[in-house]
């Protein structure tokens, strides 16, 4: 979170509207569209639609773990506040420990360490932060230089065809169609990259097996 | 344009934009195999989005990074690649070795050792 801290001043950010994008979005990737796109200017709608896209995968992640996580909860509206929790980090973490736990445990475990990693995160916010414009300037560029590389390298360890097609394409189409829309390219670039690689990757697996 | 609404309402409206996959999560969960072709169109969307994100910031940056010229960043992310894949596809050794080759190379810039 430290490079987004870093990334959120260098496009405007407040102090306090970066520690709430950190700890309210709860989402890297969302969080560094926002930072881009609100430093871009662009249409509310367009920004919003982009955060919301580059935190999609929080549904896949959510229907995969909360089934585990909620097990012999009575109050299933707990599963509204839980879900609010879920990042990268504590997901991971909570579907490797949780399984071995009882129910409440689980609960207990995974709310202790979300809590934990969401500390973890304002502090590198704050840290990002302040280092910008404190630091010398090439230490600045290199900590907002960390978003893209560490997302780069994160993608670069996808193994699943369709996702790896929909990364290709879409680091491809993505300048490409910010030079034809700065508003709407990036969400171009997401449907039209991203079906596509959709629908190769369906047709590859079709064939794949038995060829 | 966003100057009009100011960081606040924004910043709220992206955070009720994230919060809406989580809760659609909790209605779907356990009705819905996570492994399925909605899930995985969602996620190849997403991902295609964020490629194009990064492979923007890289290419065409808006902010601080445009300070730099394109060879540095180029140069940065190939060797943060290259370090990634000899090491046996780990993240950090990458990520550590691209941020310090972009900060060599800023600074090199700013001290007049490289021109331009």
């Amino acid at each position: 979170m430290t490079g987004f801290g870093s990334l959120a001043r260098e496009s405007g950010f407040s102090l306090a509207a970066a520690l709430g994008a950190t700890a309210g979005i709860w989402g890297l990737p969302g969080q560094i569209a926002l930072a881009e796109l609100y430093a871009s200017g662009s249409e509310t709608l367009a920004v919003v639609m982009a955060v919301s896209l580059a935190n999609a995968r929080f549904l896949p992640m959510a229907v995969a773990f909360l089934p585990m996580m909620g097990a012999g909860l009575r109050r299933r509206a707990w599963l509204f506040a839980l879900a609010q929790l879920i990042s990268v980090n504590t997901w991971a973490a909570g579907l490797r420990v949780g399984p071995a736990l009882a129910g409440p445990d689980r609960r207990r475990y995974f709310v202790s360490f979300a809590a934990v990693c969401i500390g973890a995160a304002l502090l590198g916010t704050a840290a990002g932060f302040f280092a910008t414009g404190t630091l010398p300037r090439p230490v600045t560029l290199g900590l907002i230089f960390l978003n893209p590389v560490f997302f780069a390298l994160i993608f670069a360890d996808t193994r699943i065809p369709a996702t790896a097609l929909a990364l290709m394409i879409g680091a491809v189409t993505g300048p490409l169609l910010h030079l034809v829309s700065p508003d709407w390219g990036l969400l171009a670039t997401g449907l039209l990259a991203g079906s596509a690689a959709f629908w190769l990757g369906r047709k590859l697996k079709r064939k794949g097996p038995d060829s | 344009m966003t100057g009009t609404l100011g960081i606040w309402p924004l910043l709220l409206l992206a955070i009720a934009a994230t919060y809406v996959w989580r809760a659609l999560g909790v209605l779907l969960s356990a009705r819905m195999n996570p492994e399925g072709a909605v899930f995985q169109c969602v996620t190849c969307v997403s991902y295609a989005m964020l490629a194009g994100l990064i492979a923007r910031m890289t290419v065409l940056p808006l902010g601080g990074l445009a300070e730099a010229p394109l060879a540095d960043r180029l140069i940065a992310m190939g060797l943060a690649f290259a370090v990634f894949f000899a090491r046996r596809r780990k993240v950090l050794p990458g990520v550590a070795t691209g941020v310090a080759a972009f900060i060599l190379l800023a600074a090199a810039r700013q001290a007049g050792l490289l021109g331009g």
